[in-house]
């Protein structure tokens, strides 16, 4: 299949998220660290953020599975480990610890880089190093 | 507990929107939306694996700047980082580090793992809820 193909259906899939994140509010690491806060100032909000998006991707998983063969691609691509081990957890651990700290998983993150400010740019710097020291580690393992 | 600025309208659609986007990767790449994981395989890639990546990462940024671009919802202008420039410094490093030992972050666990209801991804999803919550309290409520 050709990559330009898939190049084109990522960069629109990758759009749709990152709106998505937008109207979700999840760009605003106050309202994150807020719904991480249930003793103090709650907000809710993000819990119906998962939700939707839970709602709408259970809805359409079998039905694409369900069809054999993605679009533009060979095969579907997915995890192949089954087991529940400490990785997993010590993994979650360390990455919650990160997003209490900052109010930023991931997607909004890199969603966020749309503002190109210093506070921006560092923790995406911090969060590519942090990942490219990990992967070099693990492969060594 | 005090309830605020709890919007469940655009959360819910936001959220929706998120679900589409990964059904889409899906349905049309054969690729689980897992930011964390789309990254990862970028830095380190694989022959021939890099270029959807990369265009899925520059499509948040461009979703991003079309959102601010509408000036729909609260808008931006508001947002700025709860942290310090050291506490992002090591907030960035532990979600990186803690995203690629756990193979999966709130995108490919919360979202698509639990849709396929993988038992694994619940197990992350409590472990990183968790160990947010409990980060939060303490820097908060009892150092805040």
């Amino acid at each position: 299949m050709s990559n330009q193909k898939q190049m084109a259906t990522a960069l629109l899939a990758g759009i749709v998220f990152g709106f998505g994140l937008s109207v979700a509010q999840m760009i605003d690491p106050a309202k994150v660290v807020n719904f991480l806060d249930v003793f103090g100032t709650w907000d809710p909000s993000l819990a119906f953020v998962m939700g939707g998006g839970l709602l709408v991707n259970a809805i359409a998983t079998p039905w694409i599975f369900k069809r054999g063969k993605p679009i533009v691609a060979d095969l579907f691509h997915l995890p192949t480990k089954k087991t529940i081990d400490k990785r997993i957890v010590f993994g979650g651990v360390l990455f919650g610890i990160g997003w209490g700290l900052a109010g930023y998983c991931p997607g909004p993150m890199l969603t966020s880089l749309s503002f190109f400010n210093a506070d921006i740019l560092t923790i995406v710097f911090a969060y590519l190093v942090g990942t490219w020291v990990t992967k070099q580690v693990l492969a060594r393992m | 507990m005090e309830i605020i600025n709890f919007t469940p309208v655009s959360a819910f659609i936001g959220g929706g929107l998120i679900g589409l986007a990964a059904a889409l990767l899906m349905l049309l790449n054969g690729r689980v939306a897992g930011i964390s994981g789309i990254v990862g395989g970028a830095l380190v890639p694989a022959k021939n694996d890099s270029g959807w990546r990369l265009m899925f990462i520059v499509g948040l940024v461009v979703g991003g700047l079309i959102y601010q671009l509408l000036g729909i919802g609260p808008g931006v202008g508001h947002i700025q980082a709860v942290a310090g420039t050291p506490v992002l410094i090591v907030a960035g490093l532990l979600v990186g580090i803690g995203t690629t030992i756990g193979s999966g972050c709130t995108s490919g666990h919360g979202i698509c793992g639990l849709a396929r209801m993988s038992p694994r991804s619940l197990v992350a999803v409590l472990s990183f809820m968790g160990a947010a919550f409990v980060t939060v309290y303490i820097t908060r409520h009892l150092i805040g």
